[in-house]
């Protein structure tokens, strides 16, 4: 039997304002992969990446994580916020702004979530978060206030924080779009590892060469829908749509 | 006797008023301060008595202070209720105080950067452990020098008490002069004494206040 797939999504469909942002995109990531959304801007990838959360709600489809049906419960209700807290929980996310908790030190941003949501004893959440902060290269960092820190260090230690609830699946949206071009290389060197180490993750780029390197599965947006799915070498130097041949043109 | 000895012979009654005070100021600020977090709390959730309690803040924002204390000591009678003087007093000090706060607090939940919470969110947190740990600390952060102001408020508003018959302060100059005919000393006693409560009070916002600086809220 194959293994349950990290993240699972059939015919996913979302509006606002009764404009589809997201028209029936199927996709399955399995344990370990690493999968990269591309398309241009306004295609619909944070959304989709926001369903899968279910920070937004879907208006259509399915979403299992682990296999676990996330928003919506056995009888077809909407999930009671205390069960979609706990998939959630097993979700981490990465933002473009970082939003880390500016009232927390950099360690103690790290240990919130194991100590609140998963209750986990403060001592056992502070090992962790220690080695968490020493594998994205921010442990001299610890005792520092967020506002003291350079963009990719925020965005490192918003790393931490998200692997600090050992979850299934990482999302990442835009990791490095808000930091200065140096600052992006500490972030995705990080992001490397975490994809060498075995995390399964989603991230929503711009960056061609980590897609091209890192992937297993590329995927393509455009108006909301999901027009080409494939291996890297595949969509990086044979993409099957014109629309993706103009955009990498573009970007190249 | 000069006017001063005088006061220096009722001194005892003047401390015992500062006591008063201090303790009614105390007492009503803490609970002020915790039904006001609280009722920002509720706000967190879109329902019927989020409204209420929004038509409540208003409202009791509206009333001048002393009609509050009037309604809570010569009106509960008649229903029943038989407050004490110093009892109606701190319930109108703290319910009173606590809809500012709300409102102060409240206002500095609107302008709260929605992604820090969608990051809590998207960790698993929820309504009550997402407003204590992750919301609330941010709002008394951001809004320290407003609170410290309504703090000042509160201490000042305690000497409309008097009115009511609560041996505070305010009422110990009021009989001292009564007694001995000397309104300006016993008033100056008065503010000097309500000004060194004022002072430490800043002291103690000032030092709150690095709390705040330490993680770069200066600015907020
Ligand atoms: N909360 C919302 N309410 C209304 N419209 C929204 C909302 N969120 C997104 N949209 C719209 O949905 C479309 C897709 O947005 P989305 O943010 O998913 O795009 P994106 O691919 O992430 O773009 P970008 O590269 O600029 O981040 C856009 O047209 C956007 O304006
Ligand atoms: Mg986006």
């Amino acid at each position: 039997m194959p293994e349950v797939p990290a993240v699972q999504i059939d015919s996913l469909s979302k509006s606002f304002d009764g404009v589809e942002v997201l028209r029936d995109i199927s996709l399955t990531v399995n344990k370990g992969e690493v999968v990269s959304v591309l398309g241009s801007s306004g295609s619909g990838k944070s959304t989709l990446l926001r369903c899968i959360n279910w920070l937004e709600e879907p208006d259509r489809g399915v979403i299992h994580i682990a296999g676990e049906r996330i928003g919506v419960d056995a009888h077809g209700k909407r999930m009671n916020n205390r069960d979609l807290a706990a998939i959630r929980a097993r979700t981490g996310m990465v933002f473009q702004s970082f939003n880390l908790w500016p009232h927390l030190t950099v360690l103690q941003n790290v240990m919130e979530s194991p100590v609140q949501v998963k209750r986990m004893r403060k001592d056992e959440a502070r090992a962790i978060a220690e080695a968490l902060l020493e594998k994205v290269g921010m442990e001299h960092k610890a005792d520092a206030y967020p506002y003291t820190l350079s963009g990719g260090q925020k965005q490192r230690v918003a790393i931490a924080r998200a692997l600090a609830m050992s979850p299934e699946v990482i999302l990442f949206d835009e990791p490095t779009s808000a930091l200065d071009p140096e600052r992006v290389g500490e972030v995705l060197t990080v992001m490397k590892n975490l994809s060498s180490e075995g995390y399964t993750m989603i991230v929503v780029t711009h960056e061609m060469e980590f897609a091209r390197a890192v992937s297993d599965q590329v995927v393509f947006l455009e108006k909301g829908l999901l027009i080409e799915k494939s291996a890297p070498e595949k969509f990086f130097t044979n993409p099957e749509t014109e629309r993706v041949r103009k955009f990498l043109e573009l970007s190249a | 006797m000069t006017e001063w000895s005088i006061i220096w012979e009722a001194r005892g009654a003047f401390l015992n008023g500062a006591l008063n005070t201090l303790i009614l100021f105390i007492l009503s600020v803490l609970a002020a301060f915790a039904i006001g977090c609280f009722t920002v709390y509720l706000l967190e959730a879109r329902n019927a008595l989020s409204t209420v309690l929004r038509w409540a803040i208003n409202l009791m924002r509206m009333l001048p202070f002393l009609v509050l204390a009037y309604l809570l000591y010569y009106g509960l009678p008649s229903l029943g209720v038989k407050p004490s003087a110093w009892g109606a007093g701190l319930v109108a000090l703290a319910i009173y105080h606590a809809a500012y706060f709300a409102e102060i607090l409240r206002g500095a939940r609107i302008v709260l950067p929605a992604g820090q919470i969608e990051a809590a969110k998207a960790h698993g947190f929820r309504s009550a452990r997402l407003y204590w740990r992750i919301i609330l600390p941010q709002l008394v952060i951001r809004t320290r020098p407003l609170l410290g102001n309504q703090l000042i408020y509160a201490l000042k508003d305690t000497a409309f008490l008097t009115i009511i018959t609560v041996q505070e302060l305010t009422a110990a100059a009021n009989s001292v002069q009564a007694t001995y005919f000397i309104p300006t000393e016993a008033f100056i006693v008065v503010i000097a004494l309500y000004w060194v409560i004022s002072i430490c009070l800043e002291l103690a916002l000032k030092w709150a206040g690095r709390f705040g600086a330490k993680r770069g809220f200066e600015h907020a």
